[in-house]
């Protein structure tokens, strides 16, 4: 059995990358060109592989397009457009045997981009633009357009659909327009008259995105915050976290503004820190609004203390946390899943808290409205594990559903009226079968006060510094997250005839492990696959788990944080939980998933000759 | 301690607010601080300021941090929720609970280690945020709770029960607050509490961020002869900037209002329409001019007096919901149905994410 994947072009099959110096305006002219194949009807993925500066370092962009839907990050390319000559002796090591390099042959070929088995796509960029644009910005900006032009040639793009895109993000502004259509006819035209056109690999129209969106993570995640009905929002900025409140604050101008007042149905926040933010969300949780906080590790890490009040005081408290590559302030515009014991047991003492694993924008969505009704339900915090390729990239997924039914759950909270029924009001007490006792808003009814406290508390609310009450309480809240199970997202299990073993894996993995999983079966080896989506994890993880004599749990992580949940959290036994992570900061491809696995499966044969040899 | 309980009943003699309640009903539970500690008669003062407002008890949020300080609120108003947090992080909680509902009143407590080391950076923001509440530094210059560590407002050379003397600069509350803009600016003493009762009084009045510095000694820990946070040396040397009256809104006080910053009388109407009444004793002090306060206060800067007073408000600069033009409506009232734009809404949002 081959021990990796060769992706091989043709067709509605292919990956392209893209090599810029960053803040040149190179972004937007990438994401120009998987827009317009998502309009063609293609199942197509873009993937910003960006530096943490604002100007002059290397970016890469990388495309890939895939009939059958397979979209996780390819590895190798068919396409590479070398537009740094920082990176030229790296980004040519990544084409492809037999595929090809565009570059600006405004100047000669530089020799460390040589390479026999390439084919070399020169088209002379700088000197159109230059000849065509008098400001030197403009030239820069017209350059990229330019070599969109002249990939749209190359791969048989509808040029309509990129001029239609033009003008959409242009109207308005006749000029800008003007100028960047002629860049892009500059770069197309010169590619129709002097290069073959198209290249063996292309795209054809298809219809897979009739029914789709193309849309990021963080912007999914804040409007599913606007339809959860959260009303205050508290945070500090930080990558890559920072667009899930730019999109908050720009759809609630759009839809909070209240037609009848002129005022605003929602206040953000920007706090002094974490610490801040955090404390802000437990505040107007606490005092019966909707409210969240975006961040990222480093901001988890700030918010531990206060992540174990609302927990132990049992406070509501809604977290986005979109991961990034740490340790400290590590790799921030790099993806990573590594928060994962940090969110699950976040603060000192016994702490454990409610997560949730989306795998793309469309689960962001979904899970941040969510989020607020499992906080509310079960009076604690809960934290919505996104990440960078997650929430920064543009993802192809199912169009938005929402049902005009939802109300939001607010899980056991008393009215004035509830409580003149009731001879006298405890807050912790009674709790119903979730462990969750009724709660009581300030303002609401003079019976209805008690006294929040995260120094040790009995069943009743009052201070306590006796064993056996402290203890009756701490006993419940894990009861409580015990019971939380049932309610967050049950597993995604894929299973196949004469499964051999268990895949088991978590949130932006999912296509990669997909793939993996279906190049293994076409190869002979039909394996299991469970996503899991919610911590605590139910009874059907556990039954997974035991039903295979092994799985291996593929996560972007060094340490195999997930494997250590799992064997934390189920009767797993150590022996049967393996491990495959890939932990650089890129998002995850199924080769690393396949070569991970099949490295494993080789080192078990080996054994097993060597032990019958033994014998 | 659930042992110390008080009596329920209230003496029939005890004089009624205009919500027909006494004095007791603001009341909370039996302090478990040390006795005669500072802290116990700005509590008798809160429950004195509160009760003579009839405000609303349940209608009072009491936030607090950790500290000796933080414990109070459970000491006053019980028919109110309280939120004895985290050490230092309550301006941060209170802003979020503000945040979510204007319409409370928001009681804070917190002492110089909660609000000048661990939590200065919640307290400055707070500050500039101008977020609406009573904000009381009950400062005593130690950690008693931790057994008399140096606080960040103690005074260079005051020395420690053990006689080790404090050689760093103290953060003065009152002057930081007016450095970053703060909107009510106040120092008393816990041992006066004529001039503390009206000083709570106008800060509940007051439209947004009011902070008062409360010099309240520690009985245990720095009272004693070389410290400058004890009784005997607060009373010496405080020295009294301003009187204050406070007039609620039905009051006639209509001649006293037109009486502005003249033989050092000013009248400020606050949001409400209750006026605080001042009189300066330096004739020339205006509460009214942040500059000119600042000036004032700077020569009494690194002098063994305490300027006391209510010494500064502006009641026209724009509170946080101002700031954010929030709803009128507190946020966390808003029916969902105002809040959600519904799944027509979603497909047309959508349209432009292709």
């Amino acid at each position: 059995m081959p021990n990796s994947i060769d992706f091989r072009a043709g067709v509605n099959d292919f990956a392209i990358k893209l090599a810029n110096v960053n803040g040149t305006g190179s972004a937007s002219a990438n994401s120009l060109l998987m827009q317009s194949m998502f309009r063609m009807g293609l199942p197509v993925s873009g993937k910003n592989l960006f530096p943490s500066n604002i100007q002059g370092l290397p970016t890469w962009y990388e495309i890939r397009v895939n009939h059958r839907g397979y979209t996780a990050r390819a590895l190798d390319y068919d396409l590479m457009v070398a537009m740094n000559s920082q990176t030229y002796e790296r980004d040519i090591r990544e084409v492809r045997t037999g595929g090809y390099l565009l570059y600006d042959s405004s100047w000669p070929l530089d020799s460390e981009l040589l390479r026999d088995d390439v084919t070399f796509l020169g088209v002379p960029l700088a000197k159109l633009a230059n000849e065509t644009f008098a400001d030197p910005r403009e030239r820069t900006l017209m350059k990229n357009i330019s070599y969109t032009g002249a990939i749209v040639a190359l791969l048989d793009i509808d040029v309509k659909i990129v001029e239609g895109l033009l003008a959409e993000k242009y109207s308005g502004k006749a000029a800008l327009r003007e100028s960047n259509r002629r860049a892009l006819y500059l770069g197309f035209d010169y590619a129709r008259e002097h290069l073959t056109c198209p290249l063996p690999f292309r795209v054809e129209p298809m219809d897979a995105n009739a029914d789709k969106i193309l849309v990021d993570g963080n912007t999914a995640t804040a409007l599913g915050c606007i339809y959860a009905g959260a009303t205050v929002a508290a945070w500090y900025p930080i990558t890559p976290a920072t667009s899930v409140m730019d999109a908050f604050k720009g759809f609630c101008e759009e839809l909070r503004r209240d037609p009848e007042t002129g005022k605003n149905n929602y206040m953000i926040l920007q706090a002094e820190d974490e610490l801040a933010a955090i404390g802000m969300v437990i505040g107007a949780n606490w005092n019966g609004a909707r409210a969240f906080t975006s961040t990222a590790g480093p901001g988890i890490s700030l918010m531990n203390e206060l992540l174990g009040l609302a927990y132990y005081a049992e406070v509501p408290a809604v977290v986005i946390d979109v991961q990034r590559v740490g340790p400290s302030t590590g790799m921030p515009t790099r993806t990573q899943q590594g928060d994962l014991l940090e969110c699950a047991y976040a603060s000192h003492g016994d702490t454990k808290h409610i997560l949730l694993f989306p795998a793309n924008p469309a689960e962001c969505f979904e899970f941040a409205v969510k989020s607020f009704d499992l906080a509310e339900r079960f009076q604690t915090p809960v934290m919505m594990l996104s990440d960078l390729d997650i929430g920064m990239n543009d993802w192809v997924v199912p169009r938005l559903k929402w049902d005009d039914s939802y109300r939001p759950d607010r899980g056991r909270l008393l009215a004035a009226e509830d409580l003149e029924k009731m001879a006298k009001y405890f807050r912790y007490h009674p709790p119903d079968e979730n462990f969750v006792a009724a709660r009581t808003l300030p303002g609401e009814h003079p019976s209805g006060a008690y006294f929040t406290r995260g120094s040790g508390h009995n069943k009743l609310g009052g201070y306590t510094e006796t064993p056996s009450e402290y203890q009756e309480v701490m006993d419940r809240l894990a009861k409580k997250h015990k019971a939380a199970a049932r309610f967050v997202p049950g597993p995604v299990i894929t299973k196949r005839l004469n499964a051999q073993f268990g895949i088991v894996t978590i949130g932006g993995c999912d296509l990669a492990v997909k793939e993996a999983a279906d190049v293994l079966g076409e190869r002979g080896t039909p394996v299991d696959v469970m996503r899991l989506r919610g911590f605590p994890f139910d009874e059907r993880v556990e039954a997974f788990l035991d039903a295979h004599p092994f799985c291996y749990v593929v996560e972007q992580n060094r340490d195999a944080q997930l494997r250590s949940l799992l064997l934390l959290e189920t009767s797993a036994a150590k022996e049967k939980l393996r491990s495959v992570v890939s932990y650089g900061g890129f998002p995850l491809s199924a080769r690393q998933v396949v070569e991970g696995i099949t490295a494993q499966m080789q080192g078990d044969e080996a054994e097993q000759l060597a032990g019958a040899r033994r014998h | 301690m659930p042992s110390i309980t008080k009596p329920v009943a209230a003496h029939p003699s005890l004089q009624r607010n205009k919500l027909g309640l006494t004095v007791r009903d603001y009341e909370g539970s039996m302090s478990t601080l040390c006795a005669g500690c500072g802290h116990d008669s700005i509590t008798a003062a809160i429950v004195r300021a509160l009760w003579e407002l009839s405000i609303v008890p349940h209608s009072i949020a009491k936030m607090s941090g950790i500290g000796c300080s933080s414990k109070t609120p459970a000491y006053f108003v019980n028919s109110a929720h309280g939120f004895n947090s985290a050490h230092g992080r309550m301006a941060a909680i209170a802003s979020g609970a503000i945040a979510a509902n204007r319409e409370l009143t928001y009681i804070g407590i917190s002492g110089d280690g909660d609000s000048l080391s661990i939590g200065l950076g919640h307290l400055c923001h707070a500050i500039r945020r101008n977020v609406r509440m009573v904000y009381i530094i009950e400062n005593n210059g130690v950690y008693g709770l931790t057994k008399g560590q140096f606080s960040a407002s103690a005074d260079i050379g005051s020395k420690s029960k053990r006689g080790e003397a404090n050689r760093m600069s103290p953060i003065d509350p009152v002057m930081l607050g007016l450095s970053l803009g703060a909107t009510f600016v106040a120092r008393s003493f816990s041992g006066d509490k004529e001039q503390l009762v009206p000083i709570l009084k106008a800060a509940v009045a007051h439209r947004g961020f009011a902070l008062v510095d409360v010099i309240s000694p520690c009985v245990t820990f720095n009272n004693h002869e070389t410290s400058t946070k004890g009784y005997l040396y607060t009373r010496k040397h405080k020295r009294e900037l301003t009187e204050t009256d406070f007039i609620p809104p039905a009051a006639e006080i209509v001649a006293d209002i037109q009486m502005a910053s003249s033989n050092g009388n000013t009248g400020v109407t606050m949001h409400d329409g209750s006026v605080v009444r001042f009189r300066a004793l330096p004739a020339d002090y205006d509460p009214t001019d942040r500059q000119k306060v600042q000036e004032y206060l700077r020569r009494y800067q690194g002098t063994s007096e305490i300027v006391t007073g209510l010494l500064y408000v502006d009641e026209n600069a724009p509170d946080v919901h101002d700031l954010n033009e929030s709803s009128e409506t507190p946020l966390s009232h808003l029916p969902f149905e105002k809040l959600c734009p519904g799944a027509a809404a979603l497909d047309q949002l959508q349209a432009e994410f292709r």
